[in-house]
């Protein structure tokens, strides 16, 4: 991909070249490439071909949990009902998405627009591992069409579970709407940018309300079964806290993991901007990820202290918790402490991979491999439902890295001078003197937006901050 | 405070209201299904199983699986082999009986749904498939069934099953105290009828209760005093009396009286708050978190040249 992105094809504005010839939607979508080109270097990467096995292993048998049902995928089990599909689809991609409204809320919110090249990764994260949760659970689902009931059929009110539907269903929507403006920007449609843009602050305090409540639901929902999950996973009165808490730097490692890569694999696609910030994001986001380690891990002791489960921690269930607490939540604790005053990046790196199978290792924990533990025997997954999980995780592998080689998250779309933008009055008729110093661009860029500015709560500070970095 | 950031700070307050209309429809009606606590209907009908009387003839598994029409078993009822295993119900099992030793010869114990008093299947729901009539039933409605199985993480006696072989209608099964077919007309279930050792007492739950704390006194050293379900996890409508401790004979003791939806309140208070708080509050820290700085009061060109100062530049 790197050798095609030299001969300068890189898509990043709607403009082929200076003489303004733009891009068709075709070409856009093959990244400036000719589809042969595109083809080549889509063959040239063997990780394609990795991802071509599991497809082919994988579509048949998720053709095959739909024709012949999930007992031919899974063992069936009446004491385990939620396998790896919600174990791990579920409850372990919820809480890595909770970057979105983290980011989210960090720079609209709090104002911290200097964490804005990564704000769209946070985001988009959030999105697509909600999405692929619904996904999983739609493969899950003994009857997946019915997932609108809560919504319009039948309402079972005092459910966690509903909440979690609502939760999800509308915070989906919201983060929709939140990614939009990147892929309207990339599509080129100011408009529907704008439209966005005014309900910023709405959908990120939406997004903060919506995530606090589902995530500490997912871990509500287990407070269904107070004699099923061994005591060190549960917690009657702080379960829905536990699940909320670490999900927080679980969402934040995510970012550093994802970034991390990014940077590693579609390094092209990352513009100036992101890869000269992203190793003091990175601390930054550690920074956040400690502290909600720290909290994370006083409140599991609480936990522990408050049910007073001390006793079991000299059984095997306890050694097995300190391994997922020494390796998922202290051994990362120590590395960022570490790794933070000295800005050694490479090891917060590190403890954000480990804090992520901290999370997902959490989940699993008390979704499947502490749960029933007074049953005697524990339930290891068919192999074809992990085949459907490894290749559910493929398709959101593929689905991310197509929306990051598109779409302007790793890097700002550049916006041409175009005319008949610039027909729209430019500004209220008091246009100042430090405008004529901005490069076109950004005079584009704040004629188009300045008329709703003026008129719009969340615009103003976002055309004024963004037209002012254009200028640079 | 200016008009732009008056605006602003509405928007948010809206969207905060919309939240909050949207929540208090969840809210209220979580709240109102949590609080106080249902001690079950005053005309439920409930079955005392007393454990000392079962001699393990599956006459009751016979008569379940003839009248709810469940498939032909892989073993006839009357094989006696199937007591090697401890076995649980499965979507075509609504009841079984398991074998315990428990030192003085075998003790039998039939399992079926309990039909709790405040049901955790019904509780854990989010499409309200569960309903637990004025007779003491808890039955299902399968049409409405979305198949996410909550209600068998839910159910502290591990009863519901899910028909895993379906791949068109896959639902939960499990014993529905034949409701449809009996308990409406006023018969007792078909297991009861058929036991041939009256190890099965229908009636209404509160004689039962009376009923079973009279054999206990009346038959000293035969029972242990104790009516397993008359309690535990605020009641069931099958109850069981035993002759030898009841965690010795597969019940588990360690559920408490709370019935499950207790464990699940606390969560559910937090819900309304949450939506009608955090919008103010989150708003109220933009508005704080922002003031004088690029997001601005909202005065004009003045705002935008502190911004460019402001700015930092790479």
């Amino acid at each position: 991909m790197k050798k095609f992105m030299n001969m300068g094809l890189l898509v990043d504005s709607h403009n082929k070249s200076a003489d303004g010839k733009k891009w068709t939607l075709l070409e856009k979508l093959f990244l400036g490439l000719t589809p042969q080109q595109y083809i080549m270097q889509a063959l040239l990467n063997p990780f394609n071909w990795l991802l071509a096995l599991i497809f082919a292993v994988g579509l048949p048998i998720l053709a095959g949990r739909f024709y012949f049902g999930l007992n031919w995928v899974t063992h069936s089990s009446n004491d385990y009902p939620w396998g790896l599909f919600l174990g791990f689809g579920l409850f372990a991609m919820v809480p890595l998405s909770s970057s979105g409204f983290q980011l989210g809320t960090a720079c609209e919110v709090f104002g911290r627009h200097d964490l804005e090249p990564i704000e769209r990764v946070g985001l988009l994260n959030g999105l697509l591992g909600y999405l692929f949760a619904v996904i999983y659970l739609l493969c899950d689902l003994g009857q997946p069409w019915r997932l609108p009931y809560p919504m319009a059929v039948a309402f079972g009110p005092a459910s966690v579970l509903f909440l979690v539907a609502w939760h999800v269903a509308t915070y989906l929507s919201v983060q929709v709407a939140e990614v939009s403006a990147s892929f309207f920007e990339w599509i080129g449609w100011p408009l529907g940018k704008q439209g966005v843009r005014k309900m910023t602050l709405g959908l990120t305090v939406a997004g903060i309300i919506l995530s606090t409540l589902h995530q500490g639901a997912l871990g509500a929902l287990f407070t269904y079964a107070p004699g099923k999950v061994h005591p060190l996973w549960y917690s009657a009165s702080f379960q829905w806290l536990h699940f909320f808490v670490s999900s927080l730097p679980g969402g934040l490692c995510m970012v550093i993991t994802v970034t991390t890569i990014a940077r590693k694999t579609m390094e092209w696609r990352c513009d100036e901007r992101f890869k000269s910030t992203l190793d003091k994001l990175t601390i930054t986001l550690a920074k956040g990820a400690t502290m909600g380690l720290a909290t994370y891990l006083t409140i599991k002791l609480i936990g522990v202290a408050h049910d007073n489960e001390w006793s079991y921690f000299a059984t095997g269930w306890g050694a097995w918790f300190i391994f997922e607490m020494g390796v998922g939540v202290i051994l990362p604790l120590i590395l960022f402490v570490y790794a933070i005053p000295r800005n050694a990046f490479a090891i917060a790196r590190l403890a954000a991979f480990f804090t992520v199978f901290g999370v997902v290792l959490n989940r699993v924990n008390t979704a499947m491999i502490c749960f029933n533990w007074k049953l005697p025997y524990r339930e290891i997954p068919h192999w074809r439902e992990v085949v459907i999980a490894v290749m559910i995780y493929a398709i959101y592998i593929v689905v991310y890295r197509f929306i990051l080689y598109r779409l302007p998250i790793l890097y700002q779309w550049k916006e041409e001078p175009v005319l008949e933008a610039v027909a729209v009055p430019s500004s209220n008729g008091r246009a100042p003197a430090y405008r004529e110093a901005l490069s076109p661009a950004a005079s584009y860029r704040e004629a188009v937006e300045e008329p709703v500015a003026i008129s719009s709560y969340a615009a103003t500070g976002l055309g004024a901050d963004e037209s002012g970095r254009g200028g640079l | 405070m200016s008009g732009i950031s008056r605006r602003k700070f509405l928007c948010a307050t809206v969207v905060g209201g919309a939240m909050t209309t949207l929540g208090s429809v969840c809210g209220k009606g979580g709240k109102a299904w949590a609080s106080g606590s249902f001690e079950g209907y005053p005309e439920g009908m409930g079955v005392l199983v007393d454990l000392t009387r079962c001699i393990g003839c599956r006459t009751c598994e016979a008569a379940c699986n003839k009248e709810q029409k469940l498939p032909e078993p892989d073993q006839p009822f009357n094989d006696q082999s199937v007591f090697n295993t401890k076995r649980r119900t499965d979507e075509s099992h609504y009841t079984v009986v398991n074998k315990y030793d428990a030192g003085q010869g075998p003790v039998y114990r039939k399992i079926q749904c309990n039909h709790c008093n405040e049901p955790g299947c019904l509780t854990s729901c989010f499409v309200n498939a569960y309903t637990k009539t004025k007779e003491g039933a808890v039955v299902y409605n399968s049409k409405v069934c979305v198949g996410c199985r909550t209600c068998m993480v839910a159910c502290p006696f591990n009863i519901p099953a899910f028909k895993y072989s379906s791949a068109t209608d896959p639902v939960i099964k499990k014993c529905i105290f034949c409701h449809e077919t009996r308990l409406k007309n006023g018969l007792p279930p078909a297991c009861v009828e058929a036991c041939p050792q009256a190890v099965l007492t229908f009636g209404y739950r509160k004689d039962l209760v009376k009923l079973g704390h009279e054999r206990i006194r009346n038959n000293a050293g035969r029972y242990v005093d104790q009516i397993y379900g008359e309690t535990e996890v605020g009641g069931t409508g099958w109850m069981y009396l035993s002759g030898v401790p009841f965690e010795q004979v597969g019940f588990d003791t360690t559920l408490g009286n709370e019935p499950i939806i207790s464990n699940v309140k606390d969560f559910l208070s937090t819900v309304p708050m949450v939506l009608a708080i955090w919008p103010a509050l989150f708003s109220g820290i933009h508005l704080l978190a922002t003031k004088g700085k690029d997001h601005g009061s909202g005065h004009g060109e003045d705002d935008h040249v502190k911004n460019e100062k402001e700015e930092p530049r790479p």
